[in-house]
């Protein structure tokens, strides 16, 4: 027997039998999060998937086929104006970085041959932190000012940091690339009104669709709340229209999409579920199997949805079991997160900023993380600052930047995200 | 002829890399398939946007999942 091979099977059985061994099974505290982390997939599951997640994730294909990378990709090249670089580059992360690791090459291309070290941090920052989906799940389960000033403090923040980049390492040189950057030729598209109404119809469509109730029964709220699936209705036409008008949809598929949806309304009026189930698997079908861009736009889609629904899934899962439901216990007893993260100190949304900056979050996971903080006691100021931390910078990702970057600018730039996400936090706190 | 696929190493570009060797055997040409995976070798092409996909040393494509149609189109004399 030669344990130098065996080694690893063996530390792997035994671990394994003195986990199961010492299971806490039958304490209070874990049965209660083991529950708790089932309501929360469930939770989930029931609340937000179909009418929230499902809508988004079209919403992300649809930007990963019809908005043109090479046109955007003009302005962060070696002859882009640098002004504009850098506003281009706060905001066009969604864009550019459809899949998740197009992140870095796309870092170190406008780091060497690109616009400058400026936007390139500009860009690295913001990439991930304005993932359209994250945005959209945040603002649904956190909040609207949560999702809204997550977006806006992307944005601005990575501005502030593509700046400060640029200025603390202006003496030095770039050592230029030896090969020209080679950019793709934008391809002639449908004009920008086509694809900014087409875009819109699916935003209503997510937007109506999840109304919430108001609490006053008066107002502009309420009354839209009255109607909204009506609205959803209408948009979703809409976008039928536009999906035969102007993207090559034959009339009959749209028909046949649109028949059973109509039926399945008609028969359960008071369910809206049901047939905006029905939508979602009719819109699936028809375009998946329709060839051209339609179908490119669904495959893009159906690749997001296989890439990150098990991770959310897992994620959910875990927030449950450490934090529970907001209101409930997990594993973590709330008084630790209180006293860690509760109210809106300066030491309070450090703390956040730095351990975001270092955990590692798989897309879209920080929400139900962050959920589970903050029904725990952590405070709102601490939420915002790990949520501007987190997504952006994870162990991994840095031991990567750092082989493109060297470890001073690493380290700067590390530093640069936690003192801008603590900030934020402070002052979203304050506000809020 | 090499024909080098740029990419870190995610699905997309495991799509390129089949589907270019697919459009190779389909075409029957005799030409050696390989991946590039270092980010700093790929910047040497000058690429930005993965995936990409070079011709003896020459940069075809970026930051697009060519389809097996496609890579046979660029290949084809």
């Amino acid at each position: 027997m030669d344990w130098r091979t065996q080694w690893k099977a063996l530390l792997f059985l035994l671990t394994g039998f003195l986990v199961s061994f010492y299971l806490p099974v039958g304490s209070l505290r874990f049965d209660h999060a083991v529950l708790e982390a089932f309501h929360l997939v469930r939770w989930y599951a029931r609340e937000h998937v179909l009418l929230c997640l499902v809508p988004a994730l079209f919403i992300a294909g649809a930007i990963g086929v019809f908005v043109s990378q090479a046109a955007v990709m003009r302005y962060l090249g070696p002859r882009a104006n640098k002004v504009l670089a850098y506003g281009v580059a706060s905001i066009s992360g969604s864009v550019l970085a459809v899949c998740s690791c197009t992140v870095l090459p796309l870092f170190a291309g406008i780091y060497r041959m690109g616009a400058g070290l400026g936007p390139a941090a500009a860009f690295l920052y913001s990439g991930p932190a304005i993932n359209i989906l994250a945005i959209i799940l945040s603002a649904r389960i956190l909040g609207i000012e949560i999702g809204v000033a997550r977006a806006v403090g992307a944005i601005l923040f990575s501005v502030v940091i593509g700046l400060a980049m640029h200025f603390i390492f202006r003496k030095e040189e770039q050592a230029k690339a030896e090969a020209a950057a080679y950019l793709p030729e934008p391809e002639v598209r449908r004009p920008l009104g086509h694809n900014a109404l087409y875009f819109a119809s699916m935003v209503a469509v997510l937007v109506f669709a999840n109304w919430g109730r108001p609490e006053q029964a008066s107002g502009l709220w309420h009354a839209v709340y009255g109607v909204k699936w009506m609205l959803t209705s209408l948009a979703a036409a809409a976008l039928a229209v536009m999906l035969v008008a102007w993207f090559g949809l034959s009339w009959r598929r749209a028909l046949l999409a649109a028949v059973p949806v109509i039926g399945l309304a008609l028969i359960f009026p008071r369910q809206p579920m049901i047939p905006f189930a029905g939508a979602v698997f009719m819109l699936s079908a028809v375009t998946s199997t329709a060839g051209g861009e339609m179908e490119e736009w669904f495959a893009t889609s159906w690749t997001f949805a296989k890439q990150i629904l098990p991770l959310l899934l897992m994620g959910v899962f875990v927030a449950g079991i450490l934090l529970g439901r907001p209101g409930e216990e997990g594993l973590i007893p709330s008084q630790w997160v209180t006293r860690a993260v509760g109210g809106n100190s300066l030491g309070a949304n450090l703390f956040a900023s730095i351990a975001g900056a270092f955990m590692y979050f798989a897309t879209l996971t920080e929400v139900p993380i962050v959920q589970g903080l903050i029904g725990s006691g952590m405070g709102k100021g601490p939420a915002l600052a790990l949520l501007l931390a987190g997504p952006a910078l994870s162990l991994p990702s840095i031991l990567v930047i750092r082989s493109v970057m060297g470890m001073r600018k690493t380290v700067v730039f590390i530093a640069l995200v936690v003192v801008m996400a603590t900030i934020s936090g402070l002052v979203f706190g304050a506000l809020f | 002829m090499k024909i080098q696929i740029l990419g870190t190493g995610c699905p997309k570009c495991h799509q390129l890399e089949q589907n270019a060797r697919l459009a190779v055997s389909q075409l029957g040409l005799n030409a050696e398939v390989e991946r590039v995976s270092d980010i700093r070798e790929i910047m040497k092409f000058g690429v930005m946007m993965t995936p990409g996909l070079a011709v003896d040393g020459q940069v075809k494509s970026a930051g697009k999942v060519l389809s097996v149609e496609d890579v046979r189109k660029l290949l084809q004399p």
